[in-house]
């Protein structure tokens, strides 16, 4: 069964029409890339799949269970996306750190709040608790190559720090799929690469990732299926090779001589 | 006849009052610009619309006109004992000094509300996805996330503020309330003696540095770590 089953999802903000209804599976441990020039829906995507949208109709299912269904209103109460968006982490083009907090606050904020929420007795068991997740955010720190920037506050971090460190912070909660808008959009070439460093670190790892990108040589490289959209549909999707070696669709064919 | 010390502690008294007006201004106007900022973004239209009006006409005239008002028309409308009192004590009495309170409540209230409101509205949409993503309540994210940016956006704007309210308490003066200036003019008035009208400039100015330098420590403290 795949991981991830959308089906027909549509979104519409006033009368545009952004998702016409997409479709797509993705497996365990796959890297999917979705192209497509500004407009075409691909960030609207994401965000329906983070609940940061709420899509008009068709359903979102991981694990073959659903997390979201237009026609089952019980899977859109608050409670419900609380708990089902936690499938998901998301990395944002803005990073997005917490300014005021340092690194390793930025790590373990979210987890600790959650911890404090299902711990009835959490009060007596802090210290072990928060040690624990200092320990995680740690390793995650090492991983991304910033052990040593945990102190630190977001606005003394390069672009390409703060992306790795928002990376961590995502991978605190352990989200079954992990996605990316446009995560290099922001930085320079050299900050880029560290950062599609780290993402292609976490393939090798066997994250599930989706990620939304300009950047062709990650999609096409690192990627294992490659979505490319336009005008709210997927207009054409397959392997990095057959995306890019042998594009069918006009739309996409144009698009790659770009 | 007046000298240096007998007038410094005729100002100081008068001084008192102005303190008084400050602080209980700042009580008061505080937590009740926060309630107008928190009105004036409900969802509900009419609430909305009627508290973003009365903050524009209090916020359009001048507070000396304001404090005209509150003192004087609940007299002319309801023959109100504010007006009536001073019949009975030759003194100026307590009542018109909450008067003047309650003029400079609102109107600081309703500045304060705008601060607050667009200290609120700036904070960048992408700090509140950013909670949401990671799961956190909308009441975790205000008060762990949004509420320390918040503050931080509003100090700068709030010290602005303080300031002026420490110079503009002078004007409970025209609704007879004894503070500093006013301590001052009567002497002026009954001994001819003008000095310790500018002499309160010096009272001001100490108390305003005091203010702003307070500001200062707090938005030193607050902006270490972030832009």
């Amino acid at each position: 069964m795949a991981l991830l089953e959308v089906k027909d999802l549509t979104k519409s903000f006033g009368d545009t029409r952004v998702l016409k209804g997409i479709n797509f599976e993705m497996e365990s441990g796959e890297v999917l890339s979705i192209i497509g020039s500004s407009g075409s829906g691909k960030t609207t995507l994401l965000r329906c799949l983070n609940f940061l949208e709420t899509a008009d109709g068709g359903s979102i299912s991981v694990d073959g269970k659903a997390v979201f269904d237009a026609a089952d209103p019980s899977l859109s109460s608050p409670k419900a996306i609380r708990h089902n968006r936690t499938s998901f982490g998301l990395v944002f083009q803005s990073f997005n750190l917490f300014p005021q907090y340092s690194v390793l606050k930025n790590l373990t904020l979210a987890a600790i709040l959650k911890a404090k929420e299902e711990n009835p007795d959490f009060s007596k068991s802090r210290n072990k608790i928060t040690a624990s997740l200092d320990k995680r955010a740690m390793e995650l720190l090492d991983r991304i190559g910033l052990g040593d920037k945990k102190d630190n506050y977001p606005c003394e971090l390069s672009g390409g720090q703060q992306q790795r460190v928002a990376i961590a912070r995502a991978l605190m909660l352990t989200p079954r799929i992990l996605c990316f808008d446009e995560p290099t959009s922001a930085l320079d070439p050299e900050l880029t690469k560290e950062v599609l460093h780290v993402i292609k670190d976490l393939k090798t790892a066997g994250n599930t990732m989706i990620v939304v990108t300009h950047e062709m040589d990650f999609a096409r490289n690192a990627s294992d299926k490659v979505i490319f959209m336009a005008n709210g549909i997927i207009e054409e999707s397959g392997t990095p090779g057959k995306i890019f070696e042998s594009p069918e669709s006009p739309l996409l064919q144009s698009f790659l001589k770009q | 006849m007046e000298n240096f010390i007998s007038v410094t502690g005729k100002l100081a008294s008068g001084f008192g009052t102005t303190l008084a007006l400050f602080f209980l201004t700042l009580l008061f106007a505080i937590p009740l610009g926060l309630i107008f900022a928190c009105i004036s973004r409900v969802r509900f239209k009419p609430l909305r619309f009627l508290m973003r009006a009365f903050i524009y006409i209090i916020r359009g005239t001048p507070l000396l006109l304001q404090l005209m008002i509150v003192v004087y028309l609940p007299g002319i409308v309801f023959n109100n004992p504010l007006t009536k009192w001073e019949i009975f004590h030759q003194n100026v009495p307590l009542s018109y000094f909450c008067g003047a309170l309650f003029a400079f409540v609102i109107n600081y209230a309703c500045y304060f509300a705008e601060i607050f409101r667009g200290g609120i509205e700036n904070i960048p949409k992408g700090q509140y996805e950013a909670c949401e993503v990671l799961g956190m309540s909308r009441s975790q994210a205000f008060f762990k996330v949004i509420l320390l940016q918040v503050i931080r956006n509003i100090v700068a704007p709030m010290s602005n503020e303080v300031v002026t309210l420490v110079k503009d308490t002078a004007l409970a003066r025209t609704v007879s309330v004894v503070e500093i200036y006013f301590a001052a003019s009567e002497i002026l008035r009954l001994q001819f003696i003008i000095w310790p009208l500018f002499y309160t400039g010096a009272f001001y100015l100490a108390f305003s540095a005091l203010v702003t330098l307070l500001f200062g420590i707090i938005e030193k403290r607050l902006s270490r770590y972030w832009r």
